[in-house]
């Protein structure tokens, strides 16, 4: 627990508060020290604890596949190649149903998204309290961060950040490719000549605006939806725990409740943390197949 | 749960482990998973080829076999039926064989038969003038009858 005179508004207040480093408004560069102060900083200031944990587990996936990379024969596969086999025979099944043009780049991306996506997932497994109070204890003290200022959100895919990054960039490829596949004109002609179409030149010329109207809040809908899914899901999954993880202070009873219900919702979770990743993934696999596919 | 430089940050990680991800991941692991099915491919075709060849060598050993036995037919043919014309023949050579050293015994007796008969004869002319000495009780000149002494040994 995070201290015994929290109140149970400030327990959940204290875990959804990420570790902001930014510039205050005094102008001295430093850790937010509230949630107030994290919002204060504006646009140029940086998730500490996110960006940490997301390169951190970004690293450990490459690390692990790219050793099985370098080894990889066509002979028999061992342990950890069998392993990294199995998974990208999954992504590449996945990418050869639902993307039927060529490009190099989507099925690696598409492996980027499942394993990344689903490691951030996985953190929110992780008892809730096991890292923050273990970096408040013993890491905060060591680079001198005020224990009431040391804010740890272990999953990175509660941070609407990490979520949007992704979405984002992912959304850029899409414009990307639908630019360099069906060309400036191709592209503004998917959004202004559909869906409504008409062979009268006057009555198409009308039905531009309408059209553009509809596919621009569908295309700029994908994003949002992708990363939005995503964090919703995990920041409800990440709060449910927070709540049953208050329970633990609350008596025996309360608590030995409490410790059935984690259990319940942990298992409940894998499924969640999969399917999350998954769909990400096939999200991901379904916009570059729609960039590159002609209408 | 503020939008900040977090976004252009983990914007800027992704597109990087993306990239790392195509690069030093996916090719590698790919291009062995390729590998392997073409292995696969060419060993399961090796396998078929290897078999077709083996089914195509029993059905040559069968015909060898087959023509093997039946040139071990026709020699067995060709030995029984030399085997009966040399007993043919040897029979054919047995009985002239027998026929000549019958014909030659034949002559041999005839002309034992003949020669037996010359001495005869000469004995008989010897004994005749013997007897007829001793009939006549006195010398005779066997030259002035030997003529007829002749001619009765002829007689014989």
């Amino acid at each position: 627990m995070a201290g015994d005179t929290l109140t149970s508004t400030a327990y959940i207040k204290h875990h959804l508060q990420n570790l902001t480093y930014g510039q205050h408004p005094d102008g001295s560069w430093g850790l937010a020290h509230t949630a107030a102060e994290a919002k204060e900083m504006g646009f140029w200031a940086i998730h500490v604890d996110t960006m940490f944990w997301s390169i951190l587990l970004g690293v450990i996936f490459l690390y692990f596949f790219s050793k099985a990379a370098r080894k990889a024969t066509a002979g028999i596969p061992s342990g950890l190649q069998n392993f990294v086999e199995w998974i990208v025979e999954f992504i590449d099944s996945s990418v050869r149903g639902s993307f039927s043009s060529k490009n190099d780049l989507v099925a690696p991306l598409a492996l980027t998204v499942f394993v990344w996506v689903f490691l951030m997932n996985f953190m929110d497994l992780i008892p809730v309290d096991f890292i923050p109070a273990a970096f408040e204890r013993f890491i905060a003290p060591v680079f001198g961060i005020d224990p009431h200022a040391a804010f740890m959100k272990v999953v990175p895919s509660t941070d609407p950040n990490a979520t949007f990054g992704m979405a984002i960039s992912i959304f850029l490829l899409t414009i990307f490719y639908s630019l360099k596949i069906k060309g400036a004109g191709g592209f503004a002609a998917e959004l202004t000549l559909m869906p409504f179409q008409s062979s009268n030149k006057v009555v198409q010329g009308i039905l531009i605006p309408i059209n553009f109207l509809l596919e621009f809040v569908s295309l700029i809908a994908k994003p949002i939806s992708l990363s939005l899914r995503l964090f919703g899901n995990m920041y409800a999954g990440e709060m449910i725990f927070i709540l049953i993880a208050i329970m633990f202070n609350a008596g025996l009873a309360l608590g030995i409740f409490g410790g059935f219900l984690h259990l319940g919702w942990a298992i409940f979770h894998i499924l969640i943390v999969t399917l999350q990743a998954f769909i990400f993934m096939t999200l991901t696999i379904v916009y570059m197949e729609m960039a590159h596919s002609h209408h | 749960m503020n939008i900040n430089l977090t976004l252009i940050a983990e914007m800027i990680v992704f597109i990087a482990f993306v990239w790392f991800c195509k690069k030093f991941v996916w090719a590698p692991i790919i291009n062995a998973l390729h590998e392997r099915k073409t292995q696969i491919a060419d060993g399961l075709a090796a396998a078929e080829r290897g078999q077709h060849e083996h089914e195509l060598a029993e059905k040559r050993a069968i015909e060898a076999l087959k023509e093997a036995k039946e040139q071990a037919s026709e020699i067995i043919a060709k030995a029984e039926k030399r085997a009966s014309d040399i007993v043919d023949e040897s029979k054919t050579d047995a009985r002239s064989e027998g026929d000549r050293l019958l014909t030659a015994a034949k002559a041999e007796i005839d002309q034992e038969v003949q020669r037996a008969k010359e001495t005869l004869r000469a004995d008989l002319g010897a004994i005749v003038i013997s007897g007829a000495e001793k009939i006549l009780e006195r010398e005779v000149d066997a030259s002035a009858h030997d003529d007829m002494i002749k001619k009765l040994a002829a007689q014989i």
